[in-house]
């Protein structure tokens, strides 16, 4: 079990979050929502260790600045948006995270982009782009992983076949965690095991269950609060 | 599309040099030659062994002040571009370098430390320097901060860095300081070599302005063009062409 813990964190001087508290189960998939702009990408990039500009943090090990209890695990980061080198091919941003070949083209099959390996990221669509950088999130086998809405922007057939990609290669491994960070109710009840939400300001965590002994109707209430 | 503008260039410089036939032989006088006068001084030169020869001295200055301008000015200008308290102490000596005119340079160089080689070469690297700062530094300023973070969570190595993700971010401003630098650097060696060197293109154009021979002062500028514009087709369009493969073109490669 992983567990991330801060006193509170403020943006420019501004608190935008309280004390917070938040378990990962290992091997489950644990789903923050929240309403846009509560502060979830500044808190996930905390998290992974990111230096930012304007934030502070209170609490952690001040000196290594890191807020997981026991230790800080290994992180597999997939940002918001896929973030891969513009100038390099898709297989050559992927071998700069794993020099294996056979492996990163395991892994592509795995998600239907074989056939892409010497193409450069802008020619292909968003959708395949968020697998490729879900495929260099894999290759590092992290003990957690953190999605920022990996759905944002995606039609929906291809949003729907990109949450199967993530249920089978993340949530059903055996010990991989996952902190998923949404606020998209569906896609919180379809992959997760644990939900928290986010509300008020400075945000802080009004509800956390596990996700079958809480409805949806619940969460919608709660999300609209 | 490609022959087409191959065919403007053509029709360009036909019609450039038919205007400088007509206005010379309407002139007709030494002062301005004619297009076949300027080429007969040209092959004496030539023959004379003298263009190759100074062609080669002025472009081995040129390409000596060229990479220690470019190296220096770059690291100076990136390190500015990502560290506000370097930018800060540097700006000011930026500025005024920028703004020194090019033959104080020279001369306080040549007074100094003599008529040397290292003066004169060193006179260019100042000139070109500030530069090639400035430009780099906007390069470095420009960093994407996205990829910086995505490096540090997939734990690229610093060499990773510097390949994939700093130097083809800085690539558009290295061709940028490289074009207007080849430029500026071979005016100013010409500079450099009338004033205190005894061979190279500047010293032939010395030796024909004290004997006012304008058909081997075009002479030799025609020929340095040619060179610089060798570079541009043979070395850096091929290296654009490269570096932007990602951009446009063929859907892969």
């Amino acid at each position: 079990m992983f567990e991330f813990h801060v006193e509170g964190l403020t943006l420019s001087q501004r608190q935008i979050l309280s004390a917070l508290n938040i378990k990962v189960n290992s091997g489950e998939t644990h789903c923050l929502l929240g309403p846009s702009g509560s502060g979830k990408t500044t808190l996930l990039n905390l998290m992974a260790g990111l230096e930012q500009e304007n934030v502070e943090a209170i609490g952690g090990e001040t000196r290594r600045a890191n807020y997981w209890l026991p230790h800080k695990p290994e992180i597999g980061y997939l940002f918001q948006q896929p973030r891969l080198l513009p100038w390099r091919t898709i297989m050559q941003n992927l071998l700069l995270v794993e020099p294996n070949e056979e492996i990163v083209l395991k892994l592509l099959e795995e998600v239907k982009l074989q056939d892409y390996v010497d193409y450069y990221p802008s020619k292909i669509s968003l959708g395949m782009a968020r697998r490729v950088a879900l495929v260099r999130c894999l290759l590092l086998e992290p003990e957690l992983v953190l999605m920022d809405e990996p759905l944002t922007s995606l039609d929906l057939p291809t949003a729907r076949e990109m949450r199967v990609l993530i249920k089978r290669l993340v949530c059903d491994h055996p010990t991989r965690s996952m902190l998923y960070v949404t606020h998209d109710l569906e896609e919180a009840l379809e992959l997760s095991d644990s939900v928290s939400v986010l509300g008020n300001s400075p945000a802080q965590v009004i509800y956390n269950s596990r996700i079958d002994a809480v409805s949806r109707q619940e969460l919608e209430m709660l999300l609209k609060h | 599309m490609k022959s087409s503008r191959l065919s403007d260039q053509v029709i360009a410089l036909t019609c450039l040099l038919a205007g400088w036939w007509l206005v010379a032989s309407f002139v007709s006088s030494p002062l301005l030659p004619a297009p076949l006068e300027v080429f007969e001084a040209l092959s004496k030169e030539f023959r004379e062994q003298r263009l190759v020869e100074s062609l080669l001295v002025t472009l081995q200055r040129v390409v000596i002040s060229f990479v220690f301008a470019m190296l220096l000015g770059g690291i100076v200008g990136v390190l500015m571009g990502r560290f506000r308290f370097v930018n800060r102490i540097l700006d000011p000596i930026l500025i005024i370098l920028l703004n020194i005119p090019a033959l104080v340079v020279i001369i306080l160089l040549y007074i100094w430390f003599g008529l040397v080689e290292v003066a004169a070469v060193a006179a260019v690297i100042i000139n070109k320097l500030p530069n090639v700062a400035v430009t780099l530094r906007e390069g470095g300023r420009m960093f994407d901060h996205e990829l910086e973070e995505m490096s540090v969570m997939y734990k690229f190595s610093v060499q990773q860095k510097l390949v994939h993700i700093w130097w083809p971010q800085l690539f558009p401003y290295i061709m940028i300081a490289t074009r207007s630098g080849l430029a500026l650097i071979w005016k100013i060696v010409l500079v450099v070599e009338l004033l205190g060197r005894s061979n190279g293109v500047g010293f032939q154009l010395h030796l024909a302005f004290q004997s006012f021979d304008v058909a081997t002062i075009l002479a030799y500028s025609l020929a340095f063009i040619s060179v610089v514009q060798l570079i541009e087709w043979f070395i850096l369009q091929p290296l654009d062409r490269k570096a932007s493969r990602w951009q446009k073109g063929s859907s892969h490669v």
